[in-house]
């Protein structure tokens, strides 16, 4: 079950804009890693450069599942989604005129994932009993910690082996931030997942996080090795909270 | 209902409603039908890229005139070499698969852009291949080419009938087409396209792919529609192969018919259509395209989903 990504001297733009500059970082089988940052500062660039939706400029992608080793730069989106790579995008992205049960459905679109498809579904029901109630209702009805957890479930369909998270507390009121956190905490466990979360919402993602980044205008500022080490920095309030 | 099923349900009516038109002794009739049913392809063949991927698209017309335009050059290249009459059955498949060729290329090109970028990008293409048809000689040029409709055709004797049925078989295929794709897997990655493509993506859906599947069969179609146009009309000249009416009526009948389902399109080109023909003849040709733009106007006020979205709320309980 070893699932891991390695992300080296990775830079990126757009057009002329520079996004990422000379990032490196690892996230290793088991592991949770947060990627820290205020707004702007790259942290869903990097995501996306994982998934092939940006094209990094320069540097190198890889990830290693049970042993063998892919290059993802240059691949596209579809083949790195059928390497077992799951994104939960920013702001949930859900199709909103489909039901909940269409778009848990499609996000086993993949053949791989087809194979069971049953059965994925029927654990994402048992994850979230809520969907199952609202399993018919269109996605767009639904409230936004409702969404978040169907994002997570549509993801979850893929059965991957390294989930990719993309600022899951997006308009969210606290309460369902937290519950939301705890929910990514427990599918983890259950799935045995590698996980990758971008998110604004320090004090929260750290509670779950192994490790930890923080990218602060496009480069690695900060890399907390521990929990602890995110916890108890000083540097940490510098570079992020701008104490 | 099972496809074969809605597919054989479709020809039967489609059989039937031929077998009841033979009673019509007018020939106009035919002539006023045919464009209605052209319409139904057209507009069927819009909605597979327009109402199933939410790409507008305004090059219609250049589609389907490519296929009207293949069958000038065919039917000239045959006439003058004198060897072998191509029946309409294999101009339509030879114009479909030069339309389908075509909107494939056109989606290559312009499939990377979304939203009006695209559409902008579709009726600037529309008006390249106008300008190239325009200066090809051979079929004519601006001054168009002059296409003699053989005075009987097999089967079933007055030509004008034999075309109305071949537009009829058409638009029974599109139709089927439409509602095959909007069942399968293919219509649901369709459909993740149009409600966001970076979710699409993120799902594995091959959204570059879909798409360009889309463009091609949506080409086709339309090329096919246009094939029998040059026999239809007697004359065609680039003016009337790429008037924009074709372009804004593919496009109106599936927002008033609805877009997401094949209904839409076939109830939008039944109805307005069937309007056009009526004011063209009672009142004017000038005044059937003002129609068009009043009841898009208002329909996107009024109905946004079009008539099915009107409806269907009517039908079906606690889906949203």
């Amino acid at each position: 079950m070893a699932s891991s990504i390695a992300v080296e001297g990775v830079h990126a733009a757009y057009g002329a804009v520079r996004v990422l500059e000379d990032v490196s970082l690892t996230i290793n089988a088991g592991e949770t890693v947060v990627l820290l940052g205020t707004n702007g500062n790259g942290k869903s660039t990097l995501i996306k450069c994982i998934m092939g939706m940006v094209r990094p400029s320069a540097g190198s992608v890889t990830v290693t599942i049970d042993g063998t080793r892919h290059d993802l730069v240059g691949r596209s989106t579809e083949e790195i989604v059928d390497l077992g790579i799951a994104l939960v995008p920013e702001g949930r992205r859900l199709f909103p005129k489909l039901t909940v049960e269409e778009n848990l459905l499609l996000g086993a679109f993949r053949r791989t994932a087809r194979a069971r498809i049953k059965q994925n579904l029927e654990f994402c029901f048992e994850a979230f009993p809520r969907l199952l109630e609202r399993r018919h209702q269109l996605a767009g009805s639904l409230s936004g910690g409702e969404q978040q957890m169907l994002a997570l479930g549509r993801a979850l369909m893929l059965a991957p082996r390294i989930l990719l998270i993309d600022e899951p507390s997006v308009g969210l009121a606290p309460i369902l931030v937290s519950r939301t956190i705890d929910k990514i905490q427990e599918l983890k466990t259950s799935y045995s997942l590698t996980v990758l979360m971008a998110e604004q919402n320090f004090t929260q993602a750290i509670r779950i996080a192994d490790r930890g980044y923080v990218i602060v205008h496009g480069r690695i500022a900060f890399e907390g090795r521990s929990a602890a080490e995110l916890n108890n920095n000083d540097l940490i309030r510098k570079f992020y909270l701008g104490l | 209902m099972r496809s074969w099923l809605f597919t054989l349900i479709l020809a039967v009516a489609g059989a039937a409603l031929f077998a009841l038109s033979r009673f019509i002794q007018n020939d106009y009739f035919f002539f006023a039908g045919y464009v209605v049913l052209q319409y139904i392809v057209l507009s069927t063949a819009w909605n597979i890229l327009g109402g199933y991927c939410g790409y507008v698209n305004f090059g219609t017309a250049a589609l389907f005139a490519i296929g009207a335009y293949t069958t000038v050059a065919l039917h000239k290249l045959l006439v003058t070499s004198r060897i072998y009459p191509m029946s309409m059955p294999e101009l339509i498949v030879i114009g479909g698969a030069v339309s389908a060729v075509v909107g494939l290329g056109i989606g290559y090109l312009t499939l990377r852009l979304r939203g009006a970028f695209f559409s902008i990008a579709t009726l600037a293409l529309a008006v390249v291949i106008q300008t190239i048809i325009t200066n090809w000689d051979y079929v004519g040029g601006s001054r168009g080419a002059y296409v003699i409709r053989p005075p009987s055709a097999p089967l079933v004797g007055s030509y004008i009938q034999y075309l109305f049925l071949v537009m009829l078989v058409l638009a029974v295929i599109s139709v089927a087409v439409a509602r095959l794709i909007e069942r399968s897997r293919l219509g649901y990655g369709f459909a993740t396209i149009r409600d966001d493509e970076i979710a699409a993506e993120a799902s594995g859906v091959p959204t570059l792919r879909l798409k360009l599947i889309a463009t091609t069969l949506s080409g086709a179609l339309m090329g096919m529609a246009g094939a029998p146009l040059p026999y239809y009309v007697g004359y065609l000249d680039p003016a009337s192969g790429f008037n924009l009416a074709y372009a804004v009526n593919s496009i109106a009948m599936p927002v008033i018919g609805g877009t997401t389902t094949w209904i839409g399109p076939l109830i939008g080109a039944v109805l307005l259509g069937t309007l056009q023909q009526w004011v063209t003849v009672t009142i004017s040709s000038a005044v059937s395209l003002l129609i068009v733009g009043l009841l898009l106007v208002g329909f996107v006020i009024v109905a946004p989903n079009g008539l099915v979205g009107l409806v269907r709320p009517l039908f079906v309980r606690g889906k949203g």
